[in-house]
C-alpha cells in the first residue's frame, strides 16, 4: 500500500507557470520504504518537502497521504525535519523533544509522563542518556542532529521527511550517524523520505532513489537499490554498490553537462 | 574563591574607577586651590557633607517621592507598552494605525506639554507619572515589537508541521525570541524614567529630588543641589542594575539565541 503518492504535482513560487520549480512530478512511496531524493542544488528538493508537509500548496496536481486525497490543511500529517536542526536554544533536550506532544491535540497523544518516559528510553538508545537536561549549545553537531531526529520521531507520524539531516556534519560524524541509523532501521517501522547530496549515503541507506529533474532533464528518474538488508558499511566495496554508484554518477553527470 | 572574583571585577571596571578617582581628586584640588568659587562648583567633599547633613530629608522624603513616581510610571509604561506591542504584532491594522502616532508622541517636547498635565492632574503625583510614562513607554513598545517580529520563519514552519496554531507559535517561539530585545527596552526605559520624573518635578511639585535640586539651585545651595543630583544618578544606576540582574537570571541558562 502506498503511504504517499504524488500525481502530476506542479509548483511555482511566482505566478507564471513557466518558471515552475516542480513540474508534473509524480512519485509513489510505500509503507516501510527508505527513499532518497537527489537533485542539484536549487532543483526544488526542500520545496517538495514543504509541499508534502503542507507548508505550501501546489498549483496543480494531487497529494495523497495514506491513500486519502489531501485538501488544503494537511499540516500535522507527516513529520518534517528541516535542513537546520532548529532546536530551541532556551529549552533542554527533553523539552525540545516534548514540543510535538505539546501541539498534538488528538486524544491519542497520551499522557505527558508516558511521553517523557518514552523520550528518555529513546535518548538512552540514541546514546544521549545523560544529556536530557542539557541545552542544545552544550551538544556536538552529531548529538544535536540525533535530538532533532528524535523530536521528529516523537510526532508519532509514520512518514518522516528528512531534509539533508547529515548535510552539515563532518565525514567522520556522518559515518557514525549512518551506522547508527542503519542499526536503528530494522525496528523503527517508519517510512522515510531523505534528501541528500551524498551518493554513497543514498545508496547505503535507501531502497529506492529518485533523481529530481533539472533544467536539461525533464523527467524524474527512479533507481532501485537491490542490496540486502540489514546493510553494513562494508557494502561500500560490494561490486553491485560500485556499479550503482557509477550509474548514478553518470546520470547526474549527463544531466549537468548537456 | 574571593580573589579571582575581585580580580575579575578589577579587570572589568578598574580603569573606570581609576579615572573616576583622578577626576574627583583634581576636582577637589581645583576648588581647594580657589580656582573656581565653590558656589559654582562645590568640592566633592562638601557635596558629601551636604548629603550627610540633609540625608533625613533627602532620602526619607524626596528620594521616596521620586522613587514612587518612577515606579508607577515604569509599571504603567511596561503594561501599556507591552500591550501595544503585542496588539500591533498580532493585528496588522493596529500597527498601521498606531505606529505614526507613537512616533508623533515622541516628537512633542514634553516640557511644552507639561502645563497641560498640571491642568489635568493638578500638582498630584499623577502629573509626574504622566511625564514619566510619556518618556519611558516608547522604548518598551519599539523593542518589544521589534523583538516579537524577529520570530524566525524556519522555527514557525517547523512548529506548523507539528500542528501548532497561532497561539502556540506566539507562546513557544515569539515570546522567548523577543525577551532579549524586551530587556534592552526595559533598560533604556528605566533610565528615561528617572529623567522623566526629574523633569516632572521641575515643572511643578512640592516633593522629589528634582524639585529639591531646583529649589537648592535657586537658593545658591549648590552643594545640596549636587547632592540631590548624585542621589538621582545613583537611583538610576541601581534601578538599571536591578534590571540587568533580572535579565541575567531569566536569560541565564539559554544558549546562543540567534
Ligand atoms: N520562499 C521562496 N521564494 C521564492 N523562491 C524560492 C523560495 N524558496 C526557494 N526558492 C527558490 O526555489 C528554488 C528551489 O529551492 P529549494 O530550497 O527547494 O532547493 P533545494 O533543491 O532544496 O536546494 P539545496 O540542495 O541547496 O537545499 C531555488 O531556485 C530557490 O531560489
Ligand atoms: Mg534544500
Amino acid at each position: 500500500m502506498s503511504i504517499l503518492s504524488l500525481h502530476n504535482l506542479t509548483y511555482s513560487y511566482s505566478q507564471s507557470h513557466e518558471s515552475a520549480i516542480i513540474q508534473g512530478l509524480s512519485m509513489n512511496v510505500h509503507a516501510g520504504e527508505f527513499i532518497s531524493i537527489i537533485g542539484v542544488s536549487g532543483s526544488g528538493k526542500s520545496t517538495l518537502f514543504k509541499l508534502i508537509a503542507g507548508l505550501l500548496e501546489p498549483n496543480c496536481g494531487e497529494i495523497r497521504i495514506h491513500g486519502e486525497k489531501c485538501t488544503t490543511n494537511r499540516l500535522g500529517e507527516v513529520a518534517y525535519m528541516p535542513q537546520k536542526d532548529l532546536l530551541l536554544p532556551w529549552r533542554t533536550v527533553l523539552d525540545n523533544c516534548l514540543l510535538p506532544w505539546e501541539f498534538n491535540r488528538k486524544p491519542s497523544r497520551g499522557h505527558k509522563e508516558e511521553v517523557i518516559a518514552s523520550i528518555q528510553r529513546m535518548l538512552a538508545r540514541f546514546g544521549l542518556g545523560n544529556y536530557e537536561h542539557c541545552y542544545p549549545n552544550e551538544l556536538s553537531g552529531g548529538m544535536r542532529q540525533r535530538v532533532a531526529f528524535l523530536r521528529t520521531l516523537i510526532t508519532g507520524q509514520d512518514l518522516l521527511l528528512l531534509d539533508e539531516p547529515f548535510g552539515a556534519l563532518d565525514a567522520m560524524t556522518k559515518r557514525e550517524m549512518h551506522r547508527w541509523l542503519l542499526g536503528l532501521w530494522g525496528d523503527l517501522h517508519k517510512t522515510i523520505l531523505f534528501i541528500t547530496h551524498d551518493l554513497e549515503e543514498a545508496i547505503l541507506l535507501s531502497d529506492r532513489i529518485y533523481l529530481l529533474p533539472s533544467e536539461h532533464n525533464q523527467t524524474v528518474q527512479e533507481i532501485h537499490v537491490n542490496l540486502p538488508r540489514p546493510r553494513q558499511y562494508a557494502m561500500n566495496y560490494d561490486p553491485h554498490f560500485i556499479q550503482l554508484r557509477k550509474d548514478l554518477e553518470q546520470r547526474l553527470y549527463e544531466k549537468t553537462s548537456i | 574563591m574571593r580573589r579571582p572574583l575581585f580580580k575579575q571585577w578589577a579587570h572589568d571596571y578598574g580603569w573606570s574607577v581609576l579615572l573616576l578617582l583622578i577626576l574627583l581628586v583634581s576636582w577637589e584640588a581645583v576648588v581647594a586651590l580657589g580656582w573656581v568659587p565653590s558656589f559654582i562648583i562645590p568640592a566633592p567633599t562638601s557635596i558629601i557633607q551636604a548629603l550627610i547633613k540633609d540625608s533625613p530629608l533627602l532620602i526619607g522624603q524626596h528620594l521616596i517621592a521620586t522613587l514612587e513616581e518612577v515606579s508607577l510610571g515604569f509599571l504603567l509604561s511596561v503594561i501599556v507598552g507591552v500591550m501595544l506591542a503585542v496588539g500591533m504584532h498580532i493585528f496588522r491594522p493596529l500597527e498601521k494605525t498606531l505606529y505614526p502616532f507613537l512616533i508623533i508622541s515622541q516628537t512633542i517636547p514634553l516640557i511644552a506639554l507639561s502645563p497641560i498635565f498640571i491642568m489635568w492632574f493638578g500638582y498630584s503625583i499623577w502629573s509626574k507619572v504622566a511625564v514619566v510614562f510619556l518618556t519611558a513607554f516608547f522604548p518598551i513598545v519599539v523593542s518589544t515589537y521589534d523583538g516579537l517580529k524577529k520570530g524566525d520563519g524556519d522555527y514557525t514552519e517547523l512548529l506548523l508541521t507539528m500542528g501548532a496554531n497561532r497561539w502556540d507559535i506566539f507562546r513557544t517561539i515569539e515570546i522567548p525570541m523577543a525577551l532579549p530585545s524586551f530587556f534592552s527596552g526595559l533598560k533604556l526605559s528605566i533610565v528615561y524614567c528617572v529623567v522623566g520624573a526629574t523633569i516632572g518635578e521641575w515643572l511643578g511639585g512640592t516633593k522629589g529630588l528634582g524639585y529639591f535640586s531646583r529649589r537648592m539651585a535657586s537658593n545658591m545651595h549648590t552643594d545640596a543641589m549636587f547632592a540631590s543630583i548624585l542621589l538621582l544618578s545613583l537611583l538610576g544606576i541601581s534601578l538599571f542594575m536591578m534590571i540587568v540582574i533580572m535579565e541575567k537570571q531569566i536569560l541565564k541558562r539559554r544558549g546562543s539565541t540567534k
